[in-house]
């Protein structure tokens, strides 16, 4: 029998699959459609103080094994994510949750961890540094190690849960950025945010996305981000959330090969809203056929 | 909503570019609100492609498109026989109790399919809708006769004056406002929707996944953004913003 928990800074999940923040809303559409208590953890949609629209239609292009989106943060806002939605995710889902905050200032981020700490659904907090589609604020915290280590500082001086820092793969080096966060007291890492994409319209001769830029996911960024996630796991000494292109069980094992803790499924739920699912079903069977019996034995193996 | 592998019974092109697939689902009879949508899956696609349904006949599910790229491509060359990803139905259709006895039911191009499910629903419940279908050109027309088969009151406007009236959908309408369900192009929209006095309208939008969790289809309207995915496509008149 194969034991499929893993520990994320003392938060036990029952298995490694997590739907990643901005493709699962508040749950709600997905419990619908199956019982979604069995996904080891969920990171909501990264919420901020106030509340944001986001950016013009379209925001969503189409590319060859992925996507382009620049939907910009729509979120409702810190108190209704508190008031409404929290309590309406409590009701089908009752593990603890990965609370995904944004700002555009060092402030904003400690409201939104200060109101997320106080929440007792919430198990770990993830500070999304690396928005492509936030024209102020998100990823410039993620860019320059500075920033990035301070801004972590003054996260961790009002949480007392986990504190896990969201990167950008769109820097030179991102494990300099997560030695800052580590340096800065970061309980963990998350990465890969999305990459920034483009796509034109060659009829119009405009680009398809009226930002003109978003953030590209889907299958074709996995061996980037599994790169990424290989060298920040050994360029830190903290446990890493690796996301980026999963859709299968086999690509979790190998986020875990390369020394991930958890692993986050993004784009895959859009086009596939039953993946998760798939992946924590496929999940023992993948380890039983490769004489895996924990994911301890295989993490950062590579 | 199912997510189903579904098999093709028939796919073939109306006219230019315009075709008609009917699947079959697995588990008997399907059901859908007019004005609902599917999202289907082609492969080598990341994306689903939104379409809206045409007609449900028991377990067959009828789909009108347009080739706009390689996608509906690649759909408009699979075969009775083969099989295609559905995940059907989505979004909040037309609500056919909240209107009159004699509605105005509009169609513009790619808007006129969900009307012919509409309207046989509105016949069904003992409505006499009147029918306005505005195309481009007559080598565009699709589904004209069929609406005429159900026996309702059938107008059709053409752009070019090449069948019908010349013009667009709203030169067909009577002095009055009446109630509307109204599926077309943004800009018919807006022009029925300034000469109506209540009604239905169905918007279209470049979707992500089509079930509400990717905020990729966010449209402001009176009472905060809505998804047209989830929400929608199809909104009360009272509570859109122009």
């Amino acid at each position: 029998m194969v034991d499929l928990r893993v520990d994320l800074s003392g938060m036990i999940l029952d298995n490694p699959v997590i739907p990643a923040s901005g493709t699962f809303g508040y749950g709600k559409e997905f419990a619908e459609l199956y019982d979604i208590n069995i996904l080891g953890s969920i990171s909501f949609k990264g919420t901020t103080v106030e509340e944001r629209y986001g950016n013009e239609l379209p925001r969503i292009a189409e590319c060859d094994a992925g996507m382009i989106n620049s939907v910009g943060l729509q979120n409702p806002g810190l108190r209704a994510v508190c008031c409404s939605e929290l309590p309406a995710l409590a009701e089908v889902y009752k593990k603890k949750v990965i609370a995904n905050i944004c700002g555009s200032s060092t402030d904003d981020y400690i409201a939104c961890a200060e109101a997320m700490d106080a929440q007792d659904t919430v198990g770990l907090i993830e500070v999304n540094i690396s928005c492509p589609n936030v024209h102020c604020g998100g990823m410039a915290f993620g860019v320059d190690p500075r920033t990035a280590e301070k801004l972590t500082k003054a996260v961790k001086a009002v949480s007392s849960k986990p504190v896990y820092m969201k990167l950008s793969p769109n820097v030179t080096d991102i494990t300099e950025i997560a030695r800052a966060c580590e340096s800065g007291g970061a309980d963990g890492i998350s990465l890969i945010n999305t990459l920034l994409g483009m796509r034109i319209d060659i009829k119009s001769k405009k680009p398809v996305i009226a930002n003109k830029v978003g953030g590209f996911s889907g299958p074709a960024i996995f061996p980037v981000a599994l790169r990424m996630v290989w060298e920040t796991a050994h360029a830190v000494d903290i446990p890493v959330m690796g996301m980026g292109g999963v859709d299968s069980a086999d690509k979790v094992i190998e986020m875990i090969m390369a020394g991930a803790s958890a692993v986050q499924v993004g784009a895959a739920n859009l086009t596939d809203p039953f993946i998760c699912k798939k992946i924590i079903e496929e999940l023992p069977e993948r380890m039983e056929s490769l004489n895996i019996n924990n994911f301890d034995e295989i993490r950062g193996c590579v | 909503m199912n997510d189903s592998i579904l098999g093709i019974s028939r796919n073939e092109e109306l006219c230019a570019g315009i075709y008609e697939m009917t699947v079959s689902s697995p588990d008997g009879e399907f059901s859908a609100a007019p004005g609902q949508f599917a999202e289907i899956r082609l492969r080598d696609y990341f994306l689903r492609r939104p379409i809206s349904i045409a007609d449900v006949c028991g377990e067959k599910i009828i789909f009108v498109y347009k080739v706009v790229g390689g996608g509906t491509d690649a759909m408009s060359k699979m075969k009775a026989g083969d099989s295609i990803g559905v995940m059907a139905p989505l979004g909040n259709g037309y609500d056919i109790a909240k209107a009159d006895d004699r509605p105005y039911v509009i169609g513009g191009g790619l808007g006129v399919p969900p009307m012919y499910y509409l309207t046989e629903k509105l016949i069904e419940s003992g409505r006499r809708p009147v029918v306005i279908l505005g195309y481009n050109t007559s080598s565009e027309m699709f589904y004209s006769d069929k609406f005429e088969k159900l026996g309702a009151d059938v107008s059709i406007t053409t752009a070019d004056g090449s069948c019908g009236l010349k013009g667009f959908v709203t030169d067909a309408f009577p002095p009055e406002r009446p109630y509307v369900f109204a599926c077309g192009p943004e800009p018919m929209l807006k022009a029925v929707y300034d000469i109506s006095s209540a009604g239905q309208f169905s918007f279209e939008a470049r979707m992500g996944c089509g079930f509400g969790a990717c905020m990729g289809c966010s449209r402001k309207m009176k009472d905060g953004y809505k998804r047209i995915c989830k929400e929608g496509p199809v909104f009360d008149r009272e509570d859109i913003l122009w």
